[in-house]
């Protein structure tokens, strides 16, 4: 569809931020998020931390806020149920239901064909845990349970995200801000080898109780289940020992053979993801306190609505990365997959 | 090429053997001697094709399919792979090259080749595919999968529960042997530990037939890198529980190659599985041929990592 001076009218990107509680919640629909996702406080999302999430009367509150302000809330039960615990995650379908939530994020297609069933008015997205890295994946989600929106695993270039909008009609969320995996998402075992829980059978990576700190005449160690995940010498920074995050040896190298700890930032292909139509941009980090959502979300709302206007001339503001630096993870930041040569 | 009848001293409901997909990249004359040996072996099914990354370019389509009719004249049932991870539209059209085969049944390791196979005849939904529960497995038997391979993440008692439901028909196929497939990444960890981006990769996997080793800092053996892939570095060994894998219901049985030593395994796993060699004495025999450790973690509820210990 053309408008009069033969453009295309561009489709303004949603701005969808981590509300891990009410507080943060609050910050994020009050700073400009057009929609939050949150999750219930147990296993049937993939951020199951102990002190993190809503109870019924939190949610209450949240939905009331977020609608009051004419925003969404997107409620994720996007962890895989385990055999024979089926019963609680249709429990939770049913309770978001009840408490008028705008969507749900799901993985699970047995979950997403009880929702079609038992709650038909719902709207599903395609959870990230759904691992969809391709247009005939979610032509198909669609095809079997209506969804509406896919939320793109962190593998694909900007080219590959461009060609996934030209060939679905589904909404593609994509992230733009926040840790990232390195692995794609929903397929990931690295954590249940070493601890027993991942985020498909659990909803964690690298979870808390496994975590163990030492100090040693070689420095500090983080392991996890008793495996040495990285050492740290006087004067370096300790980071959180999440499993592909470590320093390992390869042929007689010891560095970041996986990953190196780096936030995702796609600001500055911002004009680029509203030009391949893509429909929401997803921050990560429900684990995160309500001031790094207020902050993050700040500036993510002003880059978007300075994008809406400016177009292909948008320039970031120099502030913007240097506060996003201060709350990203290794205070850095990547491109990750969305620039090819990162692959 | 063995045409005569296996004694029927087996029960009848004894596991059949499968060799999984060949997940290293190996050169095509390697290959070719590995599956010409598998002609002969004790395996049943074999899996074949490319289920890491879509630039290893030693077998085509074309070869696979050779390979394929080769060890069916062999009487062995032939499943094509197909790729995990799915990321551009050149990797989505030979998907669909290996869906329309029409010669032999797909093994589905990603969603969008679950659609391509719906509905067009049985297929196997792969070891990569997040069917958990009950729900999700008659969801897929429903679009026309004919057997499952396991997650490998799935316990022995998580099985037994899932076993109970399953739909007439459908097999189970469990994961028992290899190095665990634990993730699969937009990056390539071997080029990327010889500083060659992915595009430019110079095939470096090739080096490596049983992938590159990672350690952790002290000196400790723990995964292994693959390409895109990464592995556990312990092989995951389900020997000591194959006594009990008719009771549960379990119809075939996969051992993953890592090489030749697949063969004797084959062999071993047999004797086992037909009541002529205890586990334990099995497993001492594959500790001796294997390189490395063993572990048998997720089967037990555990960690992957660990190592039930003593084998009954």
């Amino acid at each position: 569809m053309q408008g009069a001076t033969g453009e295309m009218p561009r489709k303004i990107p949603e701005l969808v931020c981590p509300a891990g509680s009410l507080p943060a919640l609050k910050a994020a629909v009050d700073h400009g998020a057009d929609c939050v996702y949150l999750g219930f406080r147990d296993d049937t999302n993939a951020r199951n931390f102990a002190g993190l999430n809503f109870d019924e009367a939190a949610l209450k509150s949240g939905v009331r806020h977020a609608h009051a302000a004419g925003a969404r809330v997107l409620v994720a039960i996007n962890t895989y149920p385990q055999a024979g615990a089926g019963e609680r995650w249709r429990r939770a379908v049913d309770h978001a239901a009840a408490l008028g939530v705008d969507a749900l994020i799901i993985a699970d297609p047995g979950l997403m064909a009880y929702t079609c069933g038992a709650q038909p008015q719902l709207r599903l997205h395609l959870s990230v845990q759904g691992s969809a890295t391709n247009y005939e994946a979610i032509n198909f989600m669609h095809r079997e349970f209506g969804i509406q929106r896919a939320v793109l695993p962190r593998v694909l270039s900007v080219a590959q995200v461009e060609e996934v909008i030209a060939n679905t009609p589904v909404e593609i969320e994509v992230f733009g801000f926040g840790s990232l995996c390195v692995m794609v998402e929903g397929r990931c075992a690295l954590s249940s080898y070493a601890t027993g829980e991942s985020p498909n059978n659990v909803g964690v990576c690298s979870p808390p109780k496994a975590v163990q700190w030492r100090d040693t005449p070689e420095g500090v160690e983080s392991r996890l289940n008793g495996i040495l995940i990285d050492r740290y010498a006087k004067g370096e920074k300790a980071a959180y020992p999440t499993l592909c995050k470590g320093r390992f040896e390869v042929e007689g190298e010891v560095h970041y053979a996986i990953e190196d700890p780096a936030a995702l930032n796609a600001l500055e292909i911002l004009p680029e993801l509203f030009r391949i139509g893509v429909a929401a941009i997803k921050i990560e980090g429900r684990q995160r306190s309500p001031a790094y959502v207020e902050q993050v979300t700040r500036i993510w709302r002003a880059a978007i609505d300075r994008c809406t206007v400016d177009g292909e001339a948008f320039a970031i503001a120099a502030a913007w990365n240097e506060e996003l630096d201060k709350v990203a993870e290794g205070r850095t930041h990547t491109l990750g997959a969305y620039h090819r040569p990162w692959k | 090429m063995n045409a005569s009848a296996e004694p029927s001293r087996f029960p009848p409901n004894r596991p059949r053997l499968s060799l999984g997909p060949l997940l290293y990249y190996w050169p095509r004359e390697k290959v070719e001697d590995f599956y010409q040996r598998a002609c002969g072996s004790e395996f049943d099914v074999v899996y074949l094709g490319e289920v890491v990354c879509s630039r290893r370019h030693e077998l085509r389509l074309a070869d696979w399919i050779a390979i394929g009719r080769m060890l069916r004249e062999a009487g062995k049932e032939v499943v094509l792979s197909t790729q995990a991870l799915l990321e551009s539209e050149s990797d989505l059209k030979t998907l669909r090259r290996i869906a329309d085969n029409g010669e032999f049944a797909v093994e589905a390791n990603d969603l969008g080749a679950v659609g391509l196979v719906a509905g067009k005849g049985p297929f196997v939904a792969g070891p990569h595919l997040n069917i958990y529960n009950r729900e999700s497995l008659e969801w897929i038997n429903g679009l026309g999968a004919m057997r499952w391979v396991m997650p490998v993440e799935i316990s022995r008692d998580a099985l037994a529960i899932l076993q109970r439901g399953r739909p007439p028909g459908f097999e189970t196929e469990v994961f028992a042997c290899g190095r665990l497939p634990l993730a699969f990444s937009a990056r390539c960890f071997t080029a990327r530990h010889r500083n060659l981006p992915k595009d430019d990769c110079r095939f470096s996997c090739i080096d490596y037939p049983e992938g590159l080793e990672l350690r952790t800092r002290e000196a400790k053996s723990f995964l292994v890198l693959n390409g895109i892939q990464t592995q556990s570095a312990q092989v995951y060994n389900l020997v000591g529980a194959l006594p009990e894998f008719a009771s549960l219901g379990i119809d075939l049985v996969r051992i993953s190659p890592h090489s030749e030593t697949a063969f004797d395994i084959a062999g071993l796993f047999t004797r086992v599985l037909g009541g002529d060699l205890a586990p334990a004495e099995a497993r001492r025999k594959m500790d001796a041929i294997m390189a490395g450790g063993s572990c048998d973690g997720y089967w037990h509820g555990r960690p992957g990592i660990e190592s039930a210990g003593n084998v009954r």
